[in-house]
């Protein structure tokens, strides 16, 4: 990637929109964060693209001073990996919904995500259609009163990263959107990762879906429901909890140092490279655990798709003995009329 | 009619609908009523082949094969496969019939012709369904050894056909080909099964000894083909050469012996065979280089048109990306997508595809990206008849999107056609900053013809200019004054950054807007870059007979041939009628409209229940009327030569 030639700042990724979304929304924080993250990270907007789908949160690319593309409701993944066939060397980052990315355009998140497509994949969950005002969505829970589920939603609800875990994604993490102390380096991380960076982001939708996510992010009990993951640390949360495993069911448990004989040497320690335990977190969620955030998992094994693309590419050209598309054209049985 | 008398004595009208199939022949100085000797030759001018038989007999490579030998010694020559869409029907079964149609001919044919001459069939299933078809007097060649009492109860007989009269209007040979082809392989210590795979090649020997060719070609082929399996390499070259040596050495029934159909006489220079799909495929990669931009393929396989996918895979060596999507929407948003990054996207599917597409294309024509949209249609709607060609695509590619949408549509009238108008599509679209569908179809893509070889130095190249750093007031809709075409910025370019999407942009800036005028002037703005087009395109031209007469016959498409062998023999036969051709769909060429109105009468034919006569009427007021056939098969001749004669003025 181009180095820029002088150090640009958050203004210079904010293009001259007027922002559209309601007063209130989490998609502005979002927005700030990245916009004040992306000059750290030492990229340049030339080679910066946002491909976003369709939604409230698919606005997002008219506000950032970059190349940009609002596509399609849902198909943001397919135009993204087109383009990064296109050209490997832009830097491109995905906006989508979770109606976007987990409905409408479910089996491209799947495909983006089992390829290992080197982009980064932002999904504003807010649990509802935001900008086709206020239906239930895939991530909606289960007795979600709105205009299509009067009666209450019955829809089992998708867990956004346990699907892109279960579609093969080697990089999945969690984050909110007001809190720019995580959501920055989660970004930070996510930019720095060579394949697809899928980053669920719990976003309030103040005038569809007010305080869908207050039972993990209200201040009084953000310490009880958030377990904070750092890799190599154990998983501790609350004044003295922490995550077991119980060997026998193979589940997670909730437990306090100090009770039961409980020691810090009982909780597990994260290990961002271990998909079982990844598949295991992915899925708590309050009352009864800690939902699990920062970078649930990470493969840094895996090698990107458009790397691969490419690489058969240049096999092909140092290889082939066709060299012209004359020599195409006359290759195999011709014959000559005089 | 006039000319039932004008074919040879071998075709007796059995209708008048057969009595029209005559026509196909009446070139063909076929003497061979006579039952001559069969160590004479007889001399044709040209002769329709078909092979037939299950789905596992290998009938499409035995009529490949055929079809290259014809190429080598220097006929024209038409072909039309036509297999079922199961890849396995059980065996013996009429709906599990393969067959494989070849037209030869010492000149320039266009058609793979009306009504076989030769029927080989290789079950009493492929007897069945085919010999229908084939012209009285024809040759009947079928495998004896396949009429078990079990084959003749699939295929619906109640009594063995070769031991009554059912045939006795053709010259039948009857042979046991299974027996023969065992003696021939029983060397190799195969299985039975095994073994009898060797049917169509021993077959194909006695068809090539039958046409006065040697077997040298074939097994090249087999020893290319199979050079690592060396037991089936040599079983099938030994049920070859047997098969052409029993044409030699057995005594033939009275009234078979060799055909001769001499050279063509071409333009000079050097052919091949090509297919649709492989002229297509060849066509991309040439508009790949002549605009200087990377070929990105997206794509989801559908039938008619996976082999272009296929054959651009194999293609990575000139520097061409292909993604096999998950969904033809993805295909499609892939290629716009590679698109918007500056190379020259590209999407291939069937008619089911495009309609999954729609409004991804929507997008390109509201972005104003370019894109190339290939159509090889099927048989519709829905799954309808997939391994069969039609023409009813038309209405979806013009009109089949939300808004006011248009983009230019073009088609290809010949498989070797697909090439040059592969590229035409990409000069268009990269031009205009357009989506742009190309129209083919099953019967282009899968049927073969020799093809003249161009010279990339012959065409002209598009280098494609993107916009640069250093562009005046910058924003993504300014356009050219002549094309109306916006810029194309590629990310990538300093000083360019910018947003687009599929809602309205303001004409003036490129940001979103909502405002009523606006809007209404960019939907004029985009139907007049494309309605412009018409000052881009060749004028319509005459392709047989007058410019103004008593009537036209209009097509577009792979129709192409059918019409125009039919119109030749109206006017041999002293009717005035001629001929015009649309390539270009939307928009038409400018002169349409003028000479369409030069005729007193107009005639579409169209294998749709009425799409291009609809439009005809609709855009130029002249009373056109419709010839059509959606039986998934293309035209016979003989079927517009009658259509000609049903529509001609009184006089
Ligand atoms: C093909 C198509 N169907 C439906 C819509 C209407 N639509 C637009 S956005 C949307 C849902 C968006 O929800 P989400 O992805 O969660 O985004 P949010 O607005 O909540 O950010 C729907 C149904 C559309 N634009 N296109
Ligand atoms: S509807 Fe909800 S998600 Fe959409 S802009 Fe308003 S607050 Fe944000
Ligand atoms: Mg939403």
């Amino acid at each position: 990637m181009n180095a820029p030639t002088q150090k640009l700042t958050r203004k210079d990724f904010t293009s001259d929109q007027d922002i559209r979304w309601c007063p209130g929304c989490g998609d502005y924080a979002i927005l700030a964060t990245l916009q004040r993250t992306l000059p750290a990270l030492g990229v340049s907007r030339e080679n910066t693209v946002f491909i976003s789908g369709i939604g409230c949160s698919s606005r997002f690319p008219y506000y950032m001073d970059t190349y940009g593309f609002h596509t399609i409701h849902g198909r943001a993944p397919a135009v993204a990996t087109g383009l990064k066939l296109a050209n490997p060397e832009l830097d491109i980052w995905m906006i989508t919904g979770d109606g976007d990315g987990l409905s409408i355009g479910g089996n491209h998140m799947l495909h983006v995500l089992r390829r290992n497509v080197d982009l980064q994949i932002m999904l504003f969950n807010n649990r509802i259609y935001g900008l086709t005002k206020g239906q239930y969505s895939p991530t909606s829970l289960v007795g979600l009163r709105t205009p299509s589920t009067p009666m209450g939603s019955i829809d089992a609800p998708v867990v956004p990263a346990s699907f892109a875990l279960g579609a093969g994604g080697r990089f999945i993490a969690r984050t909110i959107d007001t809190d720019a102390k995580h959501l920055g380096p989660v970004f930070t991380r996510a930019h720095e990762y060579r394949g697809a960076s899928f980053i669920e982001i719990l976003q309030n939708c103040p005038v569809f879906n007010d305080g869908a996510w207050s039972h993990v992010k209200d201040k009084e009990i953000a310490d009880e429901s958030q377990l904070r993951l750092e890799h190599g640390q154990p998983m501790r949360f609350g004044e003295n909890k922490g995550l077991r495993l119980n060997a026998k069911t193979i589940e997670l448990e909730v437990v306090t140092i100090g009770e039961d004989g409980v020691t810090e040497e009982d909780i597990l320690v994260h290990d961002e490279s271990n998909k079982s335990m990844a598949l295991l977190l992915a899925n708590l969620e309050p009352p009864r655990f800690p939902i699990a955030l920062g970078i649930l998992y990470c493969d840094t094994d895996a090698h990107p798709y458009d790397q691969a693309v490419h690489a058969q590419v240049e096999h092909a050209k140092a290889t082939s003995k066709v060299d012209s598309i004359d020599a195409l054209l006359r290759s195999g049985h011709t014959w000559t009329v005089e | 009619m006039t000319s039932a008398s004008k074919g040879s004595k071998l075709h007796r009208g059995r209708n008048a609908a057969q009595t029209r199939d005559t026509y196909a022949y009446e070139d063909m100085n076929m003497d061979g009523g006579a039952s001559p000797n069969k160590l004479e030759r007889e001399e044709l001018d040209s002769v329709v082949i078909r092979f037939a038989g299950d789905s596992g007999d290998g009938m499409q490579l035995t009529g490949a094969q055929f079809t290259h030998s014809s190429a080598m010694v220097g006929n024209d020559l038409s072909t039309f496969p036509d297999f079922p869409a199961e890849i396995r029907a059980p065996a013996g079964s009429t709906y599990g019939v393969s067959g494989f149609q070849i037209h030869v001919a010492s000149h320039d044919i266009m058609t793979p012709g009306d009504a076989p001459d030769v029927l080989i069939a290789m079950n009493p299933a492929a007897l069945k369904t085919n010999v229908g078809d084939l012209v009285d007097g024809g040759l009947l060649i079928v495998n004896e050894g396949a009429f078990t009492k079990g084959n003749l109860k699939k295929a619906g007989y109640e009594q063995n056909p070769l031991d009554d009269e059912t045939l006795a209007a053709y010259r039948l040979v009857k042979l046991d080909i299974s027996k023969h082809t065992l003696a021939a392989v029983a060397a190799f210590d195969l299985g039975t099964k095994e073994a009898l795979r060797s049917k169509n090649m021993w077959t194909l020997g006695l068809v090539l000894w039958l046409f006065g060719r040697d077997t040298k070609n074939t097994e090249e082929w087999l020893g290319q083909k199979f050079a690592k399996k060396e037991v089936v390499r040599d079983s099938n070259i030994a049920a070859l050469k047997a098969g052409h040596a029993y044409g030699e050495t057995a005594e033939m029934p009275t009234g078979v012996h060799i055909y001769k159909v001499p050279k063509a006489t071409l333009s000079p220079g050097t052919y091949r065979n090509v297919t649709g799909n492989e002229a297509l495929a060849w066509g991309l990669v040439a508009a790949s280089k002549l605009s200087e931009l990377q070929l990105v393929l997206g794509s989801y396989p559908i039938t008619p048109a996976s082999t272009v996918l296929h054959a651009l895979s194999r293609l990575k060596n000139f520097g061409v990306v292909t993604f096999q999507a998950e969904d033809e929407i993805a295909a499609v948003c892939a290629a716009i997508g590679a698109s918007f990054g500056g190379s020259l996207g590209v999407t291939t599917t069937s008619g089911p595809g495009i309609a999954l597409k729609a409004e991804a294309i929507g997008l390109a024509i509201m972005t104003e990206l370019p894109l190339v949209v290939i159509d090889i249609q099927r048989g519709g709607p829905s799954t309808g008849l997939p391994t069969k060609t039609e023409q009813s695509d038309l209405f979806q590619a013009i009109y089949g999107r939300n808004g006011d949408a248009p983009l230019p549509v073009i088609s290809a009238s010949t498989p070797g056609e697909c090439f040059f108008q592969a590229i035409e599509a990409a000069r268009l679209a990269t031009k205009y900053m357009t989506p742009v569908m190309l129209l083919t179809d099953g019967y282009l893509a899968n049927g073969a013809e020799p093809w003249k070889i161009p010279s990339m130095a012959d065409l002209t190249p598009f280098p494609v200019e993107f916009a640069g750093s250093e562009t005046p007031d910058f924003h993504p809709y300014i356009r050219d004054d002549e094309t109306l075409s916006r810029l194309w910025p590629r990310p990538g370019t300093p000083g360019l950054e910018h947003r687009i999407g599929g809602i309205e942009k303001d004409r003036a800036s490129g940001n979103i807007s909502y405002d009523p005028e606006n809007h209404h002037l960019m939907t004029k703005m985009r139907a007049q870059k494309i309605a412009n087009i018409a000052d881009d395109i060749p004028e319509l031209g005459i392709e047989e007979g007058e410019d103004t007469g008593d009537l036209l016959v209009i097509g577009w498409g792979s129709t192409h041939g059918a019409i125009r062998q039919a119109v030749r023999r109206a006017r041999k036969e002293g009717v005035q009628v001629s001929h015009a051709h649309l390539r270009h769909l939307n928009p038409m060429p400018k002169n349409t409209g003028e000479l369409l109105r030069r005729f007193k009468r107009v005639i579409v034919p169209e294998m749709n229940n009425g799409m291009l006569v609809k439009i005809l009427r609709g855009e130029y007021l002249v009373d056109a009327k419709g010839i059509n056939k959606i039986s998934g098969q293309p035209f016979k001749v003989a079927e517009i030569v009658s259509a000609i004669h049903d529509h001609l003025p009184a006089s």
